[in-house]
């Protein structure tokens, strides 16, 4: 491998990594308030509809999901999506889905005498959930979407597969290229363990900043935090399935 | 559930009324027919039930408070206490039969001249005229002292911030926290929680303040502090109070009229003195002295 | 572009084929995970030298993406070796990089294990491979079955990637069917489905047995 591939393919193929993971993000933790939210609503119709959402979502392959967004969404709805767009579309959904479990379990844990006080102080509900209940639960939403983030961020070389030239897919133009499979893999599986690394200091900073917002002391946490399940079901990683606050 | 006709003049009914079953109204100031020169009363029980299930929590229960009276609610644990008080704050709705604050249905509203069950909005307008202490503080831990009191003025009551704020400091002043305005209600203690739950109750200007056992989850030495401010507050102020409580002391010093509460019903309601000194049912001095 | 069932009717065989080759996938990845798992997890209660190589080790495998990781088994291993099947490396590398998740399972499920137990165990003078095998394990494995359960579904999901290497698993079907006749959507759609179809009722298995495994 050469410098010139290293500068035509793995460095703008990072960038493209990033961006995919970003545009992502920010539409899975968009799909994941409302959902997360509207799955706590008080109408059952609501509750039925975001479950639904979920079940779906999170029951299918995000794999599938994007082949789909890819192929068969511009047959049915004769719109094509720009590769790109179509793997964010993909992955911020399927996401989203699993990050609105760990809102809405973050909300059912803010017990309810907070809600009756603010019943009490004549809040509507929508200032309930926005100045009181919301607030609570976003410390107890940080780790676990941290876990999400970074499972998202390594879903991100799925979009590779519809031709989006992102880091996997600047790694396979290489390998046909010149053979070089050992060095290309090895950088890119050191890459995406960096952008790793990154995204979970960055998080690092934002849970102690939630936690100082309700007073409580940040505690001290590994390099990378714990995931996969401490008690059955009390799992941070929300890929598996009824696992949050079962 | 029908519109209450009756009033507690009514002699047909002579559950409508506090003293109820030993009438001697003169003597029971604050609540029932005694002082009528305080106005209509503040708060009115009309034939209120509440189940849970099989289990009949309030039963047939008539009571009125008249303004600025300070009435406190005793009697043995599950006995319904507490309910009265959710109901008021609408954490609950009653079975059957109304409750009226200060002359406005709190469950239900006119339209049409129809009474029909209460939107939200209806009841969160009648709701703004009571104030609620609870047993847990229930502070907003994500808020520091001072925003705990101001921020419910601020977005309920449309003050504005400054005011709010000033209001603010006034009443944790005089719960005697302002040394702790900003700190996080898990830095501070029981007590000094609960006195910050009493400033942010009073900053929303309540006619009526609620008292849920405000000092059953507070260790012994933090009680008194506590009661200390609520009754400067009872002396010093215009607002009327109705409290469940197992400090009988307390409810001594501020009440003006204690009713006696088991199984549901009013049992006994007397001034203090009365009801403490010279119970007339066998069932409050068996509470009373198991109490002591 | 209309719905067509015909379209539908002819891609079933193909979608049987590799709704077994999924399956087997998933079989042959979750033993895999399951075991190694297991190794890991008893590893890092191991001495230094081997609990911060397989910590290290595990740490890297599980923040990196399992298709790269696919990529390496498929095209760098056989450089080094000889060549490896595709279902091998399928299997290998679902199984591998979901060990790294059971690993955390099984850890959290030793650490519930009271204190008491293994001071127990060592005051009844038993090896530590018997205590491992007949009191620590036992205990430990019945609180992980059910997020184990939830991860076999997470590995479910996950078997389309090895398509990308050339297993015709459903995804890979689905795929080489609408090349050859530019049908994409039927394709598509049914194995989206089929996804829920499998998953959903699985989780609502794992969720019943989570609930009898914490009241009993």
């Amino acid at each position: 491998m050469t410098w010139g591939l290293f500068t035509t393919w793995i460095l703008p193929g990072l960038w493209v990594t990033v961006q995919v993971t970003v545009f992502s993000a920010a539409l899975a933790f968009t799909v994941a308030l409302a959902i997360g939210t509207l799955r706590t609503s008080r109408w059952w119709i609501v509750r039925f509809l975001s479950g639904a959402y979920f079940e779906i979502f999170r029951g299918t392959s995000a794999l599938v999901m994007l082949f789909w967004f890819a192929f068969a969404f511009p047959l049915i709805f004769g719109y094509e999506l720009v590769p790109m767009w179509a793997g964010v579309l993909a992955l911020g959904l399927t996401y989203g889905a699993y990050g609105s479990e760990i809102v809405r379990g973050a909300l059912a844990a803010v017990p309810v005498a907070q809600r009756e006080a603010g019943i009490a102080l004549s809040f509507t509900p929508m200032q309930r959930l926005r100045r009181v209940e919301f607030p609570q639960a976003w410390p107890e939403m940080v780790a676990p979407l941290n876990a999400l983030t970074i499972e998202l961020m390594k879903g991100t070389a799925l979009v590779s597969v519809i031709s989006v030239s992102d880091l996997a897919f600047a790694g396979n133009v290489i390998r046909l290229s010149t053979g070089d499979n050992a060095p290309v893999y090895t950088l890119l599986l050191v890459m995406y363990f960096l952008l790793a690394f990154v995204i979970t200091r960055g998080m690092r900073v934002v849970e102690r900043q939630a936690k100082k917002g309700v007073g409580q002391e940040p505690e001290r946490v590994p390099l990378f935090r714990k995931r996969g399940a401490g008690s059955p079901g009390a799992a941070g990683d929300t890929r598996a399935m009824g696992g949050v606050n079962a | 559930m029908d519109t209450p006709q009756s009033t507690q003049d009514d002699p047909a009914r002579p559950t409508a009324d506090a003293t109820k079953p030993d009438a001697d109204p003169a003597a029971v100031p604050g609540a029932g027919d005694g002082h009528r020169e305080d106005g209509p009363e503040l708060i009115r029980f009309q034939d209120v039930t509440k189940r849970f299930g099989e289990l009949t929590v309030l039963d047939d229960l008539c009571f009125s408070v008249y303004p600025r009276k300070h009435v406190t609610l005793i009697g043995p644990s599950g006995s319904g206490k507490t309910t009265i008080l959710r109901l008021l704050m609408t954490l609950v709705k009653p079975d059957e039969g109304t409750i009226t604050v200060d002359g406005e249905h709190l469950t239900h509203e006119e339209r049409n001249g129809k009474l029909v069950p209460a939107g939200e909005k209806h009841i969160r307008e009648v709701r703004k005229k009571i104030g609620m202490v609870f047993q847990q503080f229930n502070l907003f831990p994500n808020m520091r002292v001072l925003r705990n009191v101001t921020e419910a003025p601020v977005h309920v009551l449309g003050m504005s911030k400054d005011e709010a704020e000033a209001r603010a400091r006034d009443l944790i002043e005089l719960v005697g926290l302002t040394d702790h305005i900003d700190k996080y209600p898990t830095q501070l203690s029981g007590g000094q929680q609960q006195r910050v739950a009493i400033a942010r109750a009073l900053a929303m200007r309540p006619k009526v303040l609620l008292l849920d056992e405000v000092t059953s989850a507070l260790d012994p030495e933090m009680v008194a502090g506590v009661l200390d401010v609520l009754r400067d507050i009872a002396h010093t102020t215009e607002i009327t109070m109705l409290c469940v409580t197992h400090e009988m002391s307390f409810a001594r010093d501020i009440s003006d009229c204690v009713m006696m509460f088991d199984k549901g019903r009013i049992v006994e309601a007397a001034p203090p003195e009365q009801l403490f000194g010279d119970p007339r049912h066998q069932r409050t001095r068996d509470f009373l002295r198991s109490v002591q | 572009m209309n719905w067509d069932w015909g379209v539908v009717a002819d891609f079933m065989p193909y979608f049987w084929s590799g709704l077994l080759t999924t399956l087997q996938a998933l079989a042959w990845g979750t033993l895999i995970a399951f075991s190694l798992g297991l190794v890991w997890a008893i590893a890092v209660r191991g001495p230094a030298f081997v609990r911060w190589p397989v910590l290290g080790f595990t740490e890297f495998i599980r923040n990196t993406p399992l298709l790269v990781q696919l990529f390496f088994l498929f095209f760098v291993l056989p450089e080094w070796g000889p060549t490896v099947p595709v279902m091998v490396a399928g299997a290998v590398g679902l199984g591998l990089h979901y060990s790294t998740y059971t690993m955390e399972v099984y850890r959290a499920g030793i650490e519930a294990v009271p204190v008491g137990q293994w001071e127990a165990a060592h005051a009844l003078s038993m090896s530590p491979r018997r205590t491992w095998q007949s009191v620590i394990l036992p205990q430990a494995f019945r609180r992980s079955v059910p997020a184990l359960g939830n991860y076999v579904i997470a590995m479910l999901k996950e078997t389309p990637l090895i398509a990308t290497i050339g297993l015709m698993e459903m995804l890979g079907e689905a795929r080489a069917f609408g090349t050859e006749t530019f049908r994409f959507m039927e394709p598509y759609t049914v194995v989206g489905i089929a996804f829920v179809l499998v998953a959903y009722p699985a989780s609502l298995l794992i969720r019943a047995l989570e609930r009898r495994l914490v009241t009993h």
